[in-house]
């Protein structure tokens, strides 16, 4: 009941050399402080990159309907 | 299986862009790399002839006329004369492209009022998130192309789905089905892990309700903006199970599942659960394995669940007992674990022991999942905020990072920012993905679509999912070649053809002489 098997309903003879996704290293367990650190850090990249004035831009952010 | 993806658009120095001209700019930004770098002929018209929107899986069609103008998709969008001219002023284009067959098998076309990329046909949940991500990285070629020519308005794009103020634009997947499964079966089983499915791959918002009427935070972009249990439409009155007959297929054999429901995930772990795990309970479909808990009110647990970020909110089953959208993950889940065999493929293993492992994760902790699971992710940076800045959920402020996470601009993009830091869990390379743009899957019949493409610029004049049209010099017919079974056309089958044929024709006359090669059933 692979997804293979499953998908493989069209008759299709040969086996596929399966690949799984190889886990990106995990970061190190972090204490509290550095990870505090780390989200000052993150928030303070983010406020680099922010639009500036955000009430105008999301409001001028407006789309028409799709699917 | 496959993907769609509509972006959403927009030109910041132009707030009255017309979206469809703005989404046709990308399409033919992206020809014009395509006709610098790659030399091949931008501009593959679509061949509307197999498309059959109005199809109703349940064995009826809907009449032409009753149908809301945006489900004929079968007809070629056309931009008005006047609409290029009132944006260009004098010089406008003649033909501006409204759609392409890329060289990964691939379709970038306009839809409605957004640009949408659909990926090539693939055979497991890993190819198709590399294939999606292939869309993000035209969507990417495309803004800086545009970014880059001389009287052109940058456009932004965002793989997100609501303008959050009355919006909803869709990333739809499609999952190849053998007809046999009565259609009945896969709506009573698929409806409740759709409706919970949000709680592993839901990318997040902020406000709820379809007009944004309510401050706060929800898991799903989608869940408000669906109004009924089961239906054809796909803009109006969306429905959980969409009933679109269109097969793109040999319609004896095959159904395909059109599935309207999902967010858009920008990380590749939601992309690759939703998947996969939708795969798995295709699988225990066919096999008569998959559980059944009936929902007493599937729209409104839809929202319920979507609302409720710890997790606890519970629904009614229609027996009468409460079961959370997490419990429900768990039903499934454990279904599927009893049906894997122990010989199953490693993509298999690898899916369910990940969403085994996540949903253990979300039911001690959610926001340790912020790695892995879109929603999650955002929500932390928006405590953070909230935190730093004692923002409440009304701040515009927070409504910007949730539009900004889904911004494709590698250096604006909050996702991208997180990916950049280490902060999720990637599952593709880079290079892959940039790969994965020009290169079709070698396993499904895209691989036929797109070496033809490839290698066939000036005699392709047309392509769909099940047909390529070629025009030989000197023929004045146009020869259309069928490709109805989805798992031929492969590499294995077709790639020594491309190789020895000496031109068009001659892979033409061997094609189509040669019963072993043949593409078509």
């Amino acid at each position: 009941m692979a997804t293979q098997d499953r998908i493989n309903t069209g008759g299709s003879s040969t086996e596929v050399e399966e690949e799984t996704p190889e886990p990106a290293p995990a970061a190190p367990a972090a204490q509290d402080s550095t990870q505090t650190q780390g989200v000052d850090d993150l928030l303070d990249e983010i406020d680099g990159v922010l639009e500036s004035n955000a009430e105008e831009f999301v409001r001028g952010f407006v789309q028409k309907g799709g699917q | 299986m496959g993907t769609e993806t509509e972006y959403g658009i927009i030109a910041p120095a132009l707030p009255s862009a017309n979206p469809t001209l703005l989404s046709s700019q990308v399409v033919n930004a992206y020809a014009a790399t395509l006709r610098e770098g790659l030399g091949n002929l931008a501009g593959t018209r679509w061949d509307y002839t197999d498309e059959t929107p109005l199809t109703d899986a349940r064995g009826f069609r809907m009449d032409r006329a009753s149908a809301h103008p945006s489900q004929l998709t079968d007809e070629p969008p056309e931009l008005t004369a006047e609409q290029i001219a009132l944006e260009r002023g004098e010089a406008a284009e003649a033909a501006v492209l409204m759609n392409l067959v890329l060289n990964n098998g691939a379709r970038l076309y306009v839809d409605h009022a957004h640009p949408e990329y659909s990926s090539p046909e693939v055979t497991n949940p890993l190819d198709a998130v590399l294939w999606d991500r292939a869309g993000d990285h035209v969507a990417v070629a495309a803004m800086e192309r545009i970014g880059t020519t001389p009287g052109f308005s940058p456009v932004i794009l965002y793989k997100n789905n609501t303008d959050n103020k009355s919006v909803s634009y869709g990333s739809h997947e499609n999952y190849l089905v053998p007809r046999s499964v009565p259609f009945s079966k896969l709506a009573e089983t698929l409806i409740p892990f759709f409706v919970s499915r949000q709680v592993i791959c839901g990318a997040g918002r902020v406000g709820k309700g379809p007009l944004n009427q309510e401050p706060g935070f929800q898991i799903s972009q989608r869940a408000d903006f669906f109004e009924n249990e089961i239906g054809l439409e796909t803009t109006v009155r969306r429905p959980i199970i969409n009933t679109r007959d269109e097969p793109h297929a040999v319609a004896e054999k095959y159904r395909r599942l059109h599935v309207i429901i999902g967010d858009a995930n920008l990380n590749e772990v939601s992309n690759y659960l939703k998947l996969g795990t939708t795969s798995l309970v295709l699988a225990l479909v066919e096999q008569g394995l998959a559980p059944a808990p009936t929902l007493e009110d599937p729209v409104q647990a839809l929202r319920t669940i979507s609302h409720d970020p710890t997790l606890k909110a519970a629904v009614r089953l229609a027996d009468g007992r409460s079961i959370t959208g997490l419990e429900l993950q768990e039903l499934y889940c454990e279904a599927v674990l009893d049906a894997v065999p122990a010989d199953a493929d490693e993509q298999t293993r690898d899916v369910v022991d990940r969403w085994r492992t996540l949903l253990e994760t979300l039911r001690r902790e959610p926001m340790e999942a912020a790695r892995q699971v879109d929603w999650i992710a955002k929500l932390k940076v928006l405590e953070a905020y909230r935190a730093r800045d004692g923002l409440s959920w009304t701040n515009p402020r927070l409504a910007l990072v949730d539009l900004q996470y889904a911004d494709l601009r590698p250096e604006k993009g909050i996702y991208q920012r997180l990916a950049r830091r280490g902060d999720v869990e990637l599952l593709v390379h880079p290079e892959d993905v940039a790969r994965a743009a020009v290169q079709p899957p070698r396993d499904t019949r895209a691989y036929f679509r797109g070496r033809c493409i490839s290698e066939y610029p000036a005699e392709v004049v047309g392509a769909s999912w099940d047909s390529l049209i070629f025009e030989l010099a000197g023929e004045r017919r146009l020869q259309r070649v069928q490709t109805r079974e989805p798992l031929r056309g492969t590499a294995m089958l077709t790639e020594e053809l491309f190789d020895v044929a000496a031109d068009a024709e001659d892979f033409l006359a061997r094609l189509l002489s040669d019963p072993d090669r043949r593409v078509a059933p």
